[in-house]
């Protein structure tokens, strides 16, 4: 890809994409991967719910309408400046907790068991724990980046106050209750943590605490049945008509089915019976397992390989330890809903209400992931602006 | 900043390890894993949908339909969307119930499931099957729920074939019925099956029956892709059905017609009647041409399903058992008709066949006077002549000799038993094998039967010896009384066959059981070249295209153990009878110089009830080409109910007005087809070339 920003250097053009113009300096593997998901995650969505009604095209122009938002809102995200983005971090997550507070307020709406939604009217809804994916992450780095007592990493009360700002969400998002988000902002306060460089003994101690407490709470849910129960619908978030194991045998199936090469586009007997619950949402990657076979699947995997790979090296390559901070802990994020969404539909994860970046139908999910993405391009491009 | 770097390249390394992870499940998933996921799936989303097999039609041996279909609306019920319904259904089906006319409360047990507590009317078929609750809907009620669904929700209607009837209640006995199949008829049939709907059916009883196999066809099996809602999106997989095969009959729609109607009206006749049964058969190839039992009923109270009430009247014995059919199933005395066999067996025991012999009015039998016929005396006769004129004591007496020659009550080494083996040789004591089910065997009431019955009455017998029938005392004395030394004598010396059983049986009377079918077939065996055959009512099957799948031979069964010159004797003795014989009554006027029919009269005594008449006859007398037995069961004298009906019969077949006047045939060619109808691959049917009448004279 080095080659590609020396092509497009030596090819300028005046104008928008003039010498001056930022868009060749920004990450182009990761600008394609990203796009290349969402074009795919398209023609999944669109698959799964043109059935929905005789001649219809299901969520597919909704899904561009997301889409073409999300691309502005990325655009907008890379052309801050990181050191602005660092300012404006206490305010994206002040925003996001607002946010947090509003939807288990009566202003917030109940989908599929949990209060997750704001409606917005005309079919619009919003999913505040997806922004505060983003904004725990900005707040973190900004918490950690600049260590209070200062040198080159962050000490007790650094940790403390990090874990108190990561409590509070994922102590409102709990409340929703919203398991898989709960989940992720966990992964990303521990991401952003061992990455800010904290003392070996501080990770194995948090590693003990989550474990103790992760078995306290089981422990405490195998006490009372009412909340086994209340835990099982976290872990299985939607509809389960048919036993705990339908989603995943039904998941599985699909997958399974589409062998090496698939049954191709619109193909999918499971798909278009509509067997798998949530399928353009949570379950999405089960589409491409059964239409596109392993080589499209395969391909999924690789391309969000290329963006968490190239999030990495966006990190590694940055000069300042905010940039490091939040390239690292969005690669947490979107790597680990990665390996939870593709892995719980062929057996390997258990069954998580979680989306697939870029891939999955949404509006807030992919307007969160798309900021992300524009974030990291920020940094890349930051990094290369001498 | 080198720490934070250093963490970073774990976190790739461990990004890496997981992405590698994921694509190496995916491989064992989707390729290694695939072919079962596959199975599965298919599984989960198609669903099998039976498309039944157009069933074979039964045709007469002129190509016309005895049975064929037409298509009824069928209206059902799903209770699985009742059940969802608050009142559990009840207003759907108080509504359903005044469109159909019928009452909500018998609906709504015709769409309960059967179960150990609940008996018929029930449903048998699978619970997520609609239960089908009117067969045979008018398409003004069909209208009413089609139109307005939303007044009707979870109350299918549906296109459906159903078996009709042309002649209607003619030869129903034969033809059989249609019911749902059980699951066990269901397991037990080969090849591809659905699962257990309960809306598949099944031919039960007559040529339904045993020829169900091809005349079902194979269903056709649709797989439609279905969503997880059962909803269907399309069909994956088509293999169609394979119509059933065309049964092509030996019997003529015509001449079955007529017999139904002399029988018909022979029971109307006979005040006491309570059934009656006519055969008409090839008599040189053994295929039936008619086979009639009355009372008789209209097939279509099987279409849609039968009511519980028509059902138990259908089988009851006030309205005559329609059901059963007296033609194959019916044992009765066979009185008279029964000396061929009884003047074979003197023939086989080396009475000579021009001798003399006396017939008087009575002979003594163990002690028993035997009578002929009103006591009359015959005088010295030809053998020829005790056939014509029936003549009884003859028999009485041989029986009596043979008996006697037997070694009487203790026999020693092995009796000959000549009469009940010739008997035997005539086919009767055991089925004829004709290709319907349930036939009789009838019983030949020999010296090992004797010993059966004596061991298997015993008990019952001796005890009775002793108490009596007290219960028959209070209201008939002499009868009990009767009654009380039968027993004592069956208690004591039942094993033996008695000397006065010997004389019965010689004149088809006592013990001896026959069935019409059985007498038809020995007297075509008889008249024609000596060869018992086992009758055929199906002829050939062939595919709805014409192409032959099979043609039912006839086989033969047996041969009778006389020479031609002995059985063309009997058949002389017998071409007498008609003419000026004992049915010469009843075939006055009749046009014997166009048409000669030879036969034998029987009045067969039934204890307690009016006598069995019977008339067994051939014609043409020189060659016979028809067979044609009448039976009306307490019909009096076999010259007075069961001769007149033979005779219509033969005034239908021949063309004949009952003052003897030529009228239209039902066999043009007076003779049986010669060969099965020919259907031409549009389904038309054309006649095989008629036989020349002029040969048949």
């Amino acid at each position: 890809m080095i080659r590609l920003t020396r092509f497009s250097r030596r090819f300028r053009s005046p104008g928008l994409a003039g010498a001056s113009s930022p868009i060749w300096r920004m990450d182009g593997p990761l600008a394609v991967a990203v796009t290349a998901l969402a074009l795919i995650g398209t023609l999944l969505i669109w698959s799964s719910t043109r059935t929905w009604a005789p001649g219809s095209t299901g969520l597919l122009k909704k899904h561009l309408l997301n889409l073409g938002i999300g691309a502005g809102l990325a655009v907008a995200a890379a052309a801050v400046d990181h050191r602005a983005l660092r300012a404006y971090s206490p305010l994206v997550y002040g925003a996001a907790a607002l946010g947090l507070v509003l939807v288990i307020t009566p202003v917030g709406s109940e989908v599929n068991g949990a209060h997750s939604w704001i409606m917005l009217g005309g079919g619009f809804a919003l999913q505040p724990s997806e922004f505060a994916k983003l904004g725990l992450v900005l707040a973190l780095a900004m918490l950690l980046a600049q260590p209070a007592a200062g040198g080159d990493r962050p000490r007790g009360l650094d940790v403390a106050i990090a874990l108190g700002v990561a409590a509070l969400t994922m102590g409102l998002v709990m409340a929703q209750p919203d398991f898989g988000t709960t989940m992720v902002l966990g992964v990303i306060t521990a991401g952003a943590l061992i990455l800010s460089g904290i003392r070996k003994r501080w990770v194995v101690g948090l590693a003990v605490a989550v474990a103790a407490g992760g078995a306290a709470v089981w422990f405490l849910d195998v006490l009372e049945p009412y909340q086994v129960a209340r835990f099982t619908a976290f872990v299985n978030p939607s509809t389960d008509p048919r036993g705990v194991g339908y989603n995943s045998t039904q998941s599985m199936n699909a997958v399974g089915s589409g062998q090496l090469f698939g049954k191709g586009l619109f193909g999918g007997g499971q798909t278009m019976g509509r067997f798998v619950p949530e399928q353009h949402t949570d379950f999405v990657f089960t589409v491409a397992g059964e239409e596109f076979g392993f080589l499209g699947s395969v391909t999924v995997v690789a391309l969000l390989g290329v963006v968490l790979l190239r999030g990495l090296r966006i990190a590694r390559l940055c000069e300042n330890r905010f940039g490091m901070l939040v390239a690292g802990t969005i690669v947490c994020w979107l790597g680990f809903q990665v390996l939870i969404n593709v892995g719980m539909t062929i057996g390997v994860m258990p069954i998580t209400g979680l989306p697939l970046p870029f891939v999955s139908y949404g509006g807030t999910a992919t307007f969160a992931n798309m900021i992300a993405v524009g974030i990291l391009q920020a940094i890349h491009m930051h990094e290369h602006r001498f | 900043m080198n720490r934070m770097r250093g963490r970073l390249r774990a976190l790739r390394a461990l990004t890496l390890a997981l992405l590698l992870m994921l694509g190496a499940r995916l491989w064992q998933v989707q390729v290694v894993d695939g072919p079962r996921y596959v199975a599965a799936a298919t599984e989960t989303r198609t669903r099998d949908v039976v498309m039944p097999a157009v069933r074979g039609q039964i045709l007469d041996s002129a190509g016309r339909p005895l049975v064929r279909n037409r298509t009824a609306l069928v209206v059902s019920v799903d209770r699985t969307a009742l059940a969802k319904m608050a009142d559990g259904g009840k207003a759907v089906m108080a509504r359903l119930g005044a469109v159909l006319g019928r009452d909500p409360a018998d609906l709504a047990r015709r769409i309960r499931p059967c179960g150990p507590t609940v008996s018929k009317p029930c449903w048998a078929g699978s619970p997520h099957q609609p239960v089908p609750v009117d067969g045979d809907v008018g398409t003004r009620e069909a209208l009413q729920i089609l139109e307005r669904q939303e007044r009707f929700p979870g109350i299918v209607t549906s296109v459906q074939a159903v078996r009709e009837h042309p002649g209607r209640s003619a030869g129903v006995q034969a033809l059989g019925y249609l019911q749902p199949v059980t699951k066990e008829e269901l397991e037990r049939r080969e090849g591809f099956k659905a699962e257990f709907s309960g809306v598949d059916v099944s031919g039960r009883d007559g040529l339904e029956s045993v020829y169900d196999r091809a005349l079902r066809g194979t269903p056709g099996r649709k797989r439609v892709q279905v969503d997880r809602l059962g909803r269907v999106l399309g069909t994956e997989q088509q293999v169609a059905p394979v119509p059933g095969d065309t049964l092509i009959t030996s019997i003529d729609a015509k001449v079955q017609a007529v017999t139904e109607k002399a029988i018909a009206e022979a029971m109307e006749a006979a005040p006491q009647a309570d059934g009656a049964a006519g055969v008409v058969l090839d008599a040189r190839s053994g295929r039936v041409v008619a086979i009639a039992s009355a009372p008789s009923y209209d097939p279509e109270v099987w279409t849609g399903g039968i009511e519980e009430d028509d059902y138990r009247r259908l089988l009851s014995e006030k309205a005559g058992k329609p059901l059963v059919s007296r033609a194959i199933k019916g044992e009765f005395a066979p009185g008279s008709t029964f000396k061929m066999s009884s003047v074979a067996a003197m023939l086989r025991a080396g009475y000579p066949i021009d001798g003399r012999y006396n017939c008087p009015g009575s002979f003594m039998v163990g002690g028993r006077s035997f009578n002929n016929f009103r006591g009359r005396a015959l005088g010295v006769l030809s053998l020829h002549t005790a056939l014509v004129k029936s003549c009884d004591t003859i028999f009485y007496r041989a029986a009596f000799e043979q008996y006697t020659r037997d070694g009487g009550r203790k026999p020693k080494g092995r009796p000959k038993e000549i009469m009940a083996n010739t008997a035997r040789a005539f086919g009767f004591g055991r089925p004829t094998g004709i290709d319907l089910p349930g036939e009789s065997p009838g019983r030949i009431p020999d010296r090992a039967w004797k010993k059966e019955t004596w061991i298997a009455t015993k008990e019952e017998n001796c005890k009775r010896a002793r108490t009596g029938y007290p219960e028959v005392a209070k209201t008939d004395a002499g009868r009990a009384a009767f009654l009380k030394a039968l027993a004592r004598d069956n208690c004591q010396e039942g094993d033996q066959l008695r000397p006065g059983d010997a004389a019965n049986f010689s004149i088809g009377q006592g013990d001896v059981l026959v069935t019409p079918i059985q007498l038809a077939a020995a007297y075509a065996a008889l008249v024609t070249d000596g060869r018992l055959r086992s009758p055929r009512v199906g002829w050939k099957l062939v595919r709805p295209d014409g192409t032959t799948v099979k043609e039912i031979k006839v086989p033969v069964t047996g041969k009778l153990p006389i020479s031609a010159a002995e059985r063309a004797y009997i058949k002389r003795a017998l071409s007498q009878v008609a003419a000026d014989g004992t049915a010469a009554g009843a075939f006055l006027g009749f046009p014997m110089k166009k048409v000669k029919v030879g036969g034998k009269t029987g009045t067969a005594e039934v204890w307690g009830k009016a006598d069995t008449s019977w008339f067994a006859s051939f014609a043409p007398v020189d060659d016979p080409r028809f067979v044609v037995v009448a039976m009306v069961s307490q019909g009096g004298m076999g010259s007075e109910a069961a001769a007149p009906a033979v005779r219509k019969i033969y005034e239908g077949i021949y063309g004949f007005t009952p003052e003897g006047k030529n009228a239209r045939a039902a066999l043009p060619g007076w003779a049986p087809a010669a060969a099965p109808p020919v259907i031409g691959p549009d389904g038309t049917v054309t006649r095989p070339v008629k036989a020349a009448r002029g040969k048949v004279r």
